[in-house]
């Protein structure tokens, strides 16, 4: 029933400068702006005119031809992934006691949220539907002849 | 001649289960039960208080005041903080064990009593005191209003009830916890005191206000109905704005 918990063994660091002020800012700006990308998002894909059946790679790549839906998923990918990962280091910060674990573990989570950035990032502006010399059968069916 | 009749006081049995360590004997705690006859009038504390001198002397716990005033007796009473002198037995559900343990996040030294060393640590650390650099040679007036925006804080009695309540403050052992901050308010905003800026800044902190995420166990454990929640919120905001 009841959990003992170890003696608080580390004393406080006291640091000059940080980021925490800022980091706990950007979770507050951040989370409205995603309640409204993200639930936008979700009803032009899934709720507005054919609904989810309009669904397929035509309709992604219909999407990705747009501008204002590029900035769009931009907008969404960036804030999602540092409010995210941001979020994953405050748990880290709680539970990882070892200055080496936080450390590991912090580095390893920004790591994988640059690279996921970079990724999408690169997907989202150089998405090309109907790649040229691609081969006939590997061509979505409205791509014209080539 | 007429019988007198005394009218009998209803009184019931009630099981405690306390959590107890022997720091000489023990390696780890263990759960212990008593059965105690109560009345309507008696709180927690009175049931340690028979157990203690009725059944078993060796029992571990602080208590000063026994009216709320000293904080020493905050514990944890069916999973939630509370003061034992001010938490009416009758109050609790009696058809089921009352589960007694020390408050969380701070080492057991034996039974109830924990060591408060590093809450009191982090209550230094944030200045509580008043810093005024005049030398007035009357009491310094201060305006209803202004002292209504610290009003709440003032009325903190150190029980560690909130600080040990707060999940953060369990996980990382390093955060100053909701008590320091709310002292640190009590001085922030009056309109005296000179230091709001170092105690900002001291909260400013990695292990400072940003730590706290709203939880709201703090505010539901103060046995003085402190809004210990709204105090960080508003320390966070002073911060914010680079003053109080
Ligand atoms: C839908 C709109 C969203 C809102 C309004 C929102 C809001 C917030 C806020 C205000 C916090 C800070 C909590 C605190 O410090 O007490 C937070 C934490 C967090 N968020 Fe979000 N968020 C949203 C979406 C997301 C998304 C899409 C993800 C994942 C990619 C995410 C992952 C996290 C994580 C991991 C935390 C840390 C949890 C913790 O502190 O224990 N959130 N969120
Ligand atoms: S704020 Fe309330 S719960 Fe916290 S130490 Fe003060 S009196 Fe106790
Ligand atoms: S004994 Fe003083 S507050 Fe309970």
């Amino acid at each position: 029933m009841s959990v003992t918990i170890e003696t608080p063994s580390r004393p406080r660091t006291r640091k000059q400068a940080n980021w925490e002020k800022y980091g706990w800012l950007f979770m507050r700006v951040s989370g409205p702006l995603l309640i409204v990308l993200i639930f936008t998002h979700l009803v032009v894909n899934l709720v507005l005119g054919d609904g989810i059946k309009a669904i397929d790679f035509a309709f992604v790549a219909g999407k990705w031809a747009d501008p204002f839906w590029q900035v769009w998923d931009l907008a969404m990918l960036w804030l999602a992934l540092i409010h995210g990962t941001n979020g994953m280091r405050t748990i880290v910060n709680d539970y990882a006691g070892q200055v080496k674990v936080r450390r590991a573990l912090t580095t390893t989570l920004w790591a994988v949220c640059a690279l996921l950035i970079l990724l999408g990032t690169l997907v989202i502006f150089t998405f090309d539907p109907c790649p040229a010399g691609a081969s006939a059968e590997l061509l979505a069916s409205f791509c014209p002849a080539q | 001649m007429a019988e007198l009749s005394v009218p009998t006081i209803e009184s019931f049995t009630v099981t405690l289960i306390v959590r107890r360590f022997d720091p000489e004997n023990d390696t780890e705690p263990k759960w212990e039960d008593f059965d105690v006859e109560m009345y309507g009038t008696d709180r927690v504390l009175d049931a340690l208080h028979k157990i203690k001198w009725e059944q078993d002397g060796s029992l571990t716990f602080r208590r000063s005041c026994a009216h709320g005033v000293c904080g020493s007796d905050a514990m944890r009473i069916n999973g939630r903080n509370r003061l034992a002198c001010k938490t009416l037995i009758k109050d609790l559900d009696i058809s089921k064990p009352i589960y007694v343990e020390p408050i969380k996040g701070l080492p057991v030294e034996k039974d109830l009593i924990v060591d408060m060393t590093p809450f009191y640590k982090a209550y230094l650390e944030i200045n509580p005191f008043l810093v005024a650099t005049d030398k007035p040679n009357k009491e310094r007036l201060q305006s209803p209003e202004d002292r209504a925006r610290y009003d709440d804080t003032t009325k903190c009695i150190l029980c560690a009830a909130c600080t040990s309540s707060c999940p953060v403050f369990w996980t990382d052992g390093q955060y100053f916890g909701p008590a320091a901050i709310v002292n640190a308010h009590r001085f922030i905003f009056d309109s005296r005191d000179e230091n709001a800026e170092l105690r900002l800044d001291i909260l400013n902190d990695k292990e400072g206000v940003w730590r706290c995420r709203t939880t709201f166990n703090c505010t539901e454990a103060c046995p003085r109905g402190i809004e210990v929640t709204k105090a960080i919120a508003e320390v966070k905001q002073a911060i914010l704005r680079g003053r109080a």
